[in-house]
């Protein structure tokens, strides 16, 4: 192997014209040679992190206030405040942001709301803890410490509770918006905003029309146990379980499984349960 | 010359198009092909990182050493897939979610990698140019022709807008579910290449295998 250094001029006096020799005598390696594909490596590999690294840096903020923008187009939508002309952000002033404490069920005060990134939270080892296998009834592994839930409020009144809850369907994590009465355990509205179930079949827990059939379900029972559910098929509006039961949609039972253990999860200890336990005692 | 340019351009078009003719791409006409505006966007985001890669790596063709040059091209690729990608979840956000893993999948695309090794590493940078942007073409037609087919039978909805009311909604179609799976892109495309080799009979291939008849008299 041919060293590079030993053939090259030494020339202090000039670092221009050494500059310049350097460049030919790239230019006129073979493609082939170890030095020249080195080089090639080199350079390509600088140009192309440099050019990918500014693209992420430069768009960043771009892109999180997008994703927050779209993420407060779903909570307005839930909350039957969305209007296309008017401007989210002032609709948004509506809407109160809490972080809660989810296993005490209080409130937190020492995090700011508009700042705190529920999704990182859930991955990161420090803000969330692991879900004991036998109790991971939603299937997502890890849980944030707090989450945030979104109040709709008619002056001092609490109108709405927007909780954001999410769990495994049949092929992927759907992710949801559940607004609830003031009681805090009658539902006003679902949306699901994310998801990735199978075309016309479990991907109707998107349309608007299921969705519908969600609004004055109970969650609870007299006993305190989470009763709402998705079942098989339509609902027996004569039996005792119909203020619990939501069709099933046809085609999709496991989806419905999902969603099913997705509310057991959510409204449940470990979930918003301690929380809207709170609320009913204060209320 | 204008002509042969010319032809570069058109030739990927119909005559040589990637999918139906090369049969490339195909993973990604099957995926995003359910609804017209991501369909749209993936050919755009497509086309974009086909032209740029093309183009760059025909201005270094000179340099880059054959050894590696997969490798340079996978590097170049994958470059402007993610910058692809960060300009539209930074300006185009849901539909970014929507194409989710699809566009990072376009590194993977063999119409791209196709193009640099049979074309752009050879030829000087306007014919690679030309040549990305009809391969671009070439796939976006189709994309977009299936996208047209599905979304109206699937949803009964062009780009978002109710074309044919369902009867869920008080309409009188019936949407045709499987028209939203995957198999039904298969169907499409392979009705298409059926449609466009009829029409273009210099595509059709010479079967592989021809049974000979024999009649029972001739044979020994």
């Amino acid at each position: 192997m041919p060293n590079p250094t030993n053939d090259k001029p030494v020339n202090a006096n000039s670092v221009n014209k050494s500059n310049q020799g350097m460049l030919d005598k790239f230019r006129n390696l073979p493609n082939d040679s170890p030095q020249k594909i080195v080089v090639v490596t080199i350079i390509l590999c600088l140009t192309c992190s440099i050019m990918v690294s500014s693209a992420a840096v430069l768009l960043r903020p771009l892109q999180l206030s997008e994703e927050q923008l779209s993420k407060r187009i779903e909570i307005l939508k839930v909350a039957g405040l969305y209007d296309e002309d008017e401007s989210i952000n002032s609709l948004f002033n509506h809407i109160e942001t809490r972080i809660v404490d989810l296993a005490s069920g209080e409130y937190v005060t020492n995090i700011d709301p508009d700042r705190y990134d529920y999704e990182r939270a859930t991955r990161e080892p420090e803000t969330s803890v692991e879900i004991p296998k036998n109790q991971d009834i939603a299937k997502i592994n890890r849980s944030a410490k707090y989450a945030p839930v979104y109040l709709v409020k008619e002056g001092d009144e609490i109108k709405n509770i927007i909780l954001p809850i999410y769990g495994y369907g049949l092929w992927s994590t759907m992710y949801a918006f559940i607004s609830l009465q003031a009681d805090g355990k009658t539902v006003e509205a679902i949306s699901f905003y994310q998801h990735g179930e199978t075309p016309g079949l479990g991907a109707e827990i998107a349309n608007p029309q299921w969705q519908q059939r969600w609004v004055n379900k109970q969650i609870f029972d007299q006993q305190g146990e989470v009763r709402l559910r998705v079942i098989h098929g339509a609902v027996d509006k004569t039996s005792k379980n119909a203020p619990y039961d939501i069709d099933g949609i046809s085609g999709a039972t496991l989806t419905g499984n999902g969603v099913t253990n997705m509310i057991r999860y959510w409204f449940g200890e470990r979930g918003f349960g301690p929380y809207l336990a709170k609320l009913q005692q204060g209320a | 010359m204008e002509l042969e340019h010319k032809k570069i351009l058109l030739e990927p078009v119909v005559d040589n198009n990637p999918i139906t003719l090369q049969i490339l791409g195909i993973c990604s006409a099957l995926a995003v092909t359910t609804q017209l505006a991501p369909s749209l966007v993936m050919s755009l985001a497509l086309t974009v990182v086909l032209v740029s890669s093309s183009v760059t790596i025909s201005v270094i063709r000179h340099h880059i050493p054959s050894n590696i040059r997969i490798i340079v091209y996978m590097t170049i690729i994958a470059s402007f897939v993610i910058v692809v990608d960060q300009f539209l979840q930074a300006f185009a956000y849901d539909l970014a979610q929507q194409l989710s893993v699809f566009i990072g999948l376009i590194i993977t695309n063999c119409i791209v990698l196709g193009r640099a090794e049979a074309f752009a590493n050879k030829n000087p940078v306007w014919p690679s140019f030309l040549d990305a942007l009809g391969h671009g073409m070439g796939y976006s037609v189709i994309l977009i022709s299936v996208a047209s087919l599905r979304e109206l039978f699937g949803n009964g909805s062009l780009f978002g807008y109710k074309i044919f009311i369902p009867i869920t909604e008080g309409g009188w179609y019936e949407p045709n579910g499987l028209m939203l799976l995957a198999p039904s892109a298969f169907f499409i495309i392979g009705l298409l290449i059926w449609a466009i080799r009829s029409w273009k009979p210099a595509q059709v291939e010479k079967p592989e295998h021809q049974i000979r008849v024999v009649h029972r008299t001739e044979a020994r």
